[in-house]
């Protein structure tokens, strides 16, 4: 007879949740911590320069904020497919797609003031994103084909056809040969606000934040969205649209990805270049698992692995600890959280042998 | 709504203990190096970090790296921190870090920056490179010597200026040695991916080419060229521990005379933001030690052209040269200006492949 056994919650835990949340990351700080220690480093002061890095000053914080938007946007798009539960790992693809949609206006219409340029790039990265979404959606709905396959392959096609344009037909004439577009005219650029280095796009998530939140709590259509992801079948018997909402999801995961990209190449590179693809679209997938649903989660995430990426930069300059320790932290902490969702929604009782 | 509470919770709570470490003073010069890709990329990287080792050993100076930094806003981040700590110089080793080090250069006009490969100054900010297509020429003496079946392999990165360059050097080197051979061209679009590099050298070996030389930051096309009985030729470093039996020299980068230069200029008050271009006189660029399968014959004559390169009696890219297409791009009796070097976006005769 199993010693051990393993029965779900019919209520899976709620206050213990957060606890559970804290456990996780502690484990992941204190298997990091190891790690360091194997390395020869003092793993407390790496840790607290970890931190400092990340957190310890206004520049700090203002460095993550701004890596944070880009973040929270493709895990935010992420996220509302995974409430659906359809699995959208597409994000990569549709920030680059967005941020493609985005550049060809400006190169079509660089002449533009920069009320009509904005929005008319910020509509085009949505269709760019939402059009990369749109195909495995269909796909999904049509041939039952498997979404995170066809989501995951089509980032290697958008990631390409972005390499495609730099090189070839959008390539600056005076960029010696190398591959990125021109340099966007003043009025594609989405301003700083004040004199901080933070910019516009800010606004736009925490615009995208309240909107989704309400649209979660108080929608007809959110509350569809929550049923369907908990089962298709009782979806059906209650005639709602699974399939409709299956593309409207990724559509829409999508053009939020796209509106990520469509802020990179503005505000952040004011080029379109390849190095624009820094795995924000891969990141968002292990911030939407870390914050599961609410925006509010899903910002402060970003937030922490935004400080993440930030801090292990200040760790290698002050510790010359090695650029690969990042994404091993950010792995670990994603292995930690999962085995501590585990644990919140399945009970675990030792019975001893018999 | 609790996860995200607690999360915030703890950032703050995290910000208030971190906020006010301020750094005691210091009154060592700290240089700092932003690298593009990890230092054991035994490549561009390493070779950066081996200059950086040295200047450390220097008295009263520290230094410190960031490596793997992606080009763009990552790379901003980088440099802005390193100036804010109080680093009094910079070196970027990536061409793609240039419009960065511009802004962060306006920013903190007391730091002194230097960009590798680069073009774009500042008051604040020199740009620096070396002549590694004299390197190349060099090399290019050696594959064509060694090659049996007269073609030769390039496994390539990006077709931008700075390689088109190096393939030319190493084809003119080729052509000067063996008339009728010619240099095959593939392009990997990376600077380091070393899957990707061995694959296409593998690709150049199967169709005919049996030596391979690169300008790729791991030794991947090296150990390809082992595998199957070719020759190599390395690049930015010694690569023969990598390829023992096929690595017949490299076109190698010494920066370290450049950096411990460019340090005491900076610490004498005497920096002048130049675009330094040293070649193989000031000792920034070299020939790995030749293989053992080397002839006496082939060592000699590359050890006597390259001491004329470094005297001046010879230049590289001295006319005729023609493109491929057999247009006469550099005359008889001229040499290429550095203007003409730093665009080049054609390929000499004697090349097989495009620019795309």
């Amino acid at each position: 007879m199993n010693p051990i056994s393993v029965h779900k919650r019919t209520d899976p835990l709620t206050w213990p949740a957060a606890l559970i949340l804290g456990l996780a990351i502690v484990l992941s700080l204190s298997v990091s911590a190891l790690l360091l220690h194997w390395q020869d480093k003092p793993a407390r002061d790496a840790l607290v320069i970890l931190f400092q890095g990340a957190f310890g000053s206004w520049h700090a914080l203002e460095d993550c904020t701004i890596k944070a938007v880009p973040i929270f946007l493709c895990s935010l798009g992420v996220a509302v497919a995974f409430r659906l539960q359809v699995w959208n790992i597409g994000a990569e693809g549709q920030f680059a797609m967005g941020a493609i949609g985005a550049t060809w206006v400006v190169l079509q219409f660089p002449q533009w003031p920069a009320f009509l340029l904005l929005p008319a790039m910020m509509a085009a990265a949505a269709l760019g994103g939402g059009f990369c979404g749109l195909i495995p959606a269909l796909l999904k709905v049509r041939l039952r084909a498997n979404e995170i396959i066809v989501s995951l392959m089509l980032n290697y096609v958008c990631i390409l056809f972005l390499e495609y344009l730099v090189y070839g037909p959008w390539k600056d004439p005076v960029s010696f040969g190398f591959p990125m577009t021109m340099v966007f005219p003043p009025a594609a650029i989405v301003g700083a606000i004040g004199s901080s280095r933070l910019n516009w796009g800010l606004v736009l998530a925490l615009a995208c934040a309240v909107g989704f939140w309400i649209f979660f709590r108080f929608s007809r259509l959110g509350y569809e969205l929550k049923v369907c992801g908990e089962s298709p079948r009782v979806a059906g018997y209650a005639r709602l649209p699974y399939h409709g909402l299956v593309i409207a999801v990724m559509v829409t995961g999508g053009a939020l990805a796209g509106w990520a990209g469509f802020l990179e190449v503005s505000a952040t590179l004011n080029r379109l270049q390849p190095s624009i693809m820094v795995g924000y679209g891969y990141t968002a997938i292990v911030v939407a698992w870390l914050a599961r649903l609410s925006p509010a989660s899903i910002a402060a995430a970003s937030l922490l692995l935004a400080g993440l990426r930030v801090g292990v930069e200040n760790l290698q300059l002050e510790m010359q600890v090695p650029a690969a320790f990042g994404g091993i932290m950010e792995g670990v902490l994603l292995l930690t959280v999962l085995a501590g969702g585990f644990f919140v929604r399945y009970r675990v009782r030792w019975r001893g042998f018999s | 709504m609790r996860k995200g509470c607690l999360l915030l919770g703890m950032i703050f709570l995290v910000w208030m203990v971190g906020a006010g470490g301020a750094g005691a003073a210091d009154e060592a010069l700290k240089v700092g190096f932003i690298y593009v890709s990890p230092v054991g990329d035994a490549g561009w990287s390493y070779a950066h970090e081996q200059a950086r080792l040295a200047v450390e050993a220097l008295e009263g100076v520290r230094t410190a790296f960031v490596e793997d930094v992606r080009e763009g806003p990552d790379s901003e981040r980088v440099m802005r921190n390193m100036a804010r700590k109080g680093y009094d110089l910079i070196f970027a080793t990536s061409y793609g870090y240039m419009d960065s080090m511009l802004k962060v250069a306006g920013e903190f006009p007391d730091t002194v920056f230097m960009h590798c490969s680069g073009y774009k100054l500042a008051p604040n900010m020199g740009n620096y490179f070396g002549r590694i297509y004299q390197a190349r020429y060099l090399s290019g003496m050696a594959a064509g010597a060694m090659t049996r079946g007269g073609q030769i392999g390039y496994v390539a990165a990006f077709p931008i200026p700075e390689v088109i360059r190096g393939i030319n050097a190493f084809t003119i080197g080729v052509r000067a040695v063996n008339p009728k051979a010619t240099v095959r061209v593939v392009w990997t679009k990376t600077w380091y991916d070393p899957a990707t590099e061995k694959e296409a050298a593998k690709s150049l070996l199967d169709v005919g080419c049996d030596v391979i030389a690169q300008h790729q930051d791991s030794p991947g096309p090296q150990e390809a060229a082992q595998e199957r009985g070719a020759y190599s030729v390395g690049y930015n470093t010694d690569m023969s521990a990598f390829a023992p039996r096929a690595h017949l020299t490299a076109a190698v980068w010494n920066w370290a005379p450049f950096y411990l230069e460019v340090v005491e200029s900076v610490r004498n008050g005497t920096w002048k933001s130049t675009a330094a271009w040293p070649g193989m006189e000031k000792g920034i660029v070299g020939l790995a030690p030749f293989g053992p399968m080397v002839p006496e014959s082939v060592k000699t004559r590359i050890e006597q052209e390259k001491a004329r390169l470094i005297n001046g009696e010879t230049r590289v890219f001295a006319g005729p040269i023609k493109d491929q297409q057999g247009n006469l791009k550099i005359a008889a009796g001229e040499t290429a200006s550095d203007e003409a070097l730093l665009g080049m976006t054609w390929l000499v005769e004697g090349v097989v492949g495009t620019t795309e």
